[in-house]
């Protein structure tokens, strides 16, 4: 498995910043032969972990910073968020689907982070902020592919 | 993609129906604007069913999701009814997987969902 590129990015949390992650982030990821769906459920995926950032770590306030932090190798997009904000008290139970802090969300943002990645890890403390991993595998024939070009 | 778009939704009021035309990509920064001119379309009218015409969206995810759910809940107590039009392979998806494709009726046109509303 090699690295063949990596992106750091870091923004304010605007809710202006969700949109520019997710094409960033798409169009780096079009450097492997990602079909269209799978860069829309990657596209899915960073708009859901930014826009929890935003939300629930910083609580809306527009003085946070988050951080994007891109790895490509040929089999693989590893791409994690991360905020210092206010972190999260159970893991597990923010993971289960439908559950959210908030009554007017739907507590979905995992659910579709899980279900458009190959994987996916939260690593949060409270009061020191959220690093979420997640990982995109390139589809198999075009990985082969991928790694006799590069 | 517009960063200053103030306007998300065009609406038309048809036999008690009213249809209203999304558009734009619908993420966390355009969420409240929806709910808002959601909200003011919906009072606006006597209204016995809702169309929500996605055929000019081009995005969403679970911030507008929530918004949609939202007036789901709400006009289901008053048994108004909310049918989807025009979905896009990335909003199916994402309706999918939501659940929103269990409550809510889908159709081919906003002709055939006006007709069959009620
Ligand atoms: N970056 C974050 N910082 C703090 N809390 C978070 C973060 N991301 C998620 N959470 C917590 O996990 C819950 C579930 O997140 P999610 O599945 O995206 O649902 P929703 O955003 O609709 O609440 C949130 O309600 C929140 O309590
Ligand atoms: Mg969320």
């Amino acid at each position: 498995m090699k690295v063949i590129n990596q992106l750091k990015m870091e923004f304010p949390s605007l809710p202006e910043n969700v949109a520019f992650a997710r094409v960033a982030v798409a169009s780096f990821a079009s450097q492997l032969d990602f079909t269209i769906h799978d860069i829309e459920e990657i596209k899915v995926a960073v708009s859901e972990a930014v826009a929890n950032a935003i939300v629930h770590g910083y609580g809306n306030s527009r003085g946070g910073l988050i951080r994007v932090c891109l790895k490509l190798t040929d089999e693989a997009l590893e791409i994690q968020v991360e905020d210092h904000g206010k972190g999260i008290e159970d893991v597990k139970k923010a993971l289960e689907p439908t559950y959210s802090t908030d009554p007017e969300r739907m507590g979905l943002g995992f659910v579709f982070m899980q279900a458009f990645m190959d994987y996916l890890h939260v690593d949060s403390a409270p009061g020191k902020g959220t690093r979420v991993t997640m990982v995109k595998n390139v589809p198999r024939g075009a990985a082969a592919a991928a790694s006799e070009k590069h | 993609m517009n960063v200053n778009m103030k306007k998300t939704i065009e609406v038309e009021f048809k036999e008690g129906t009213l249809i209203a035309r999304l558009e734009g990509e619908l993420d966390l920064r355009v969420a409240d604007l929806l709910r808002k001119e959601l909200e003011k379309a919906i009072g606006r009218y006597p209204l016995r069913h809702l169309v929500l015409n996605l055929g000019r969206v081009t995005y969403m995810d679970s911030s507008c999701l929530g918004v949609i759910l939202g007036r789901y809940k709400r006009l289901a107590q008053q048994g108004i009814g909310i049918s989807l039009v025009g979905l896009q392979p990335q909003v199916r998806k994402v309706c999918e997987l939501s659940g929103l494709l269990r409550i809510m009726a889908e159709y081919g046109s906003e002709e055939e969902a006006v007709a069959k509303a009620g």
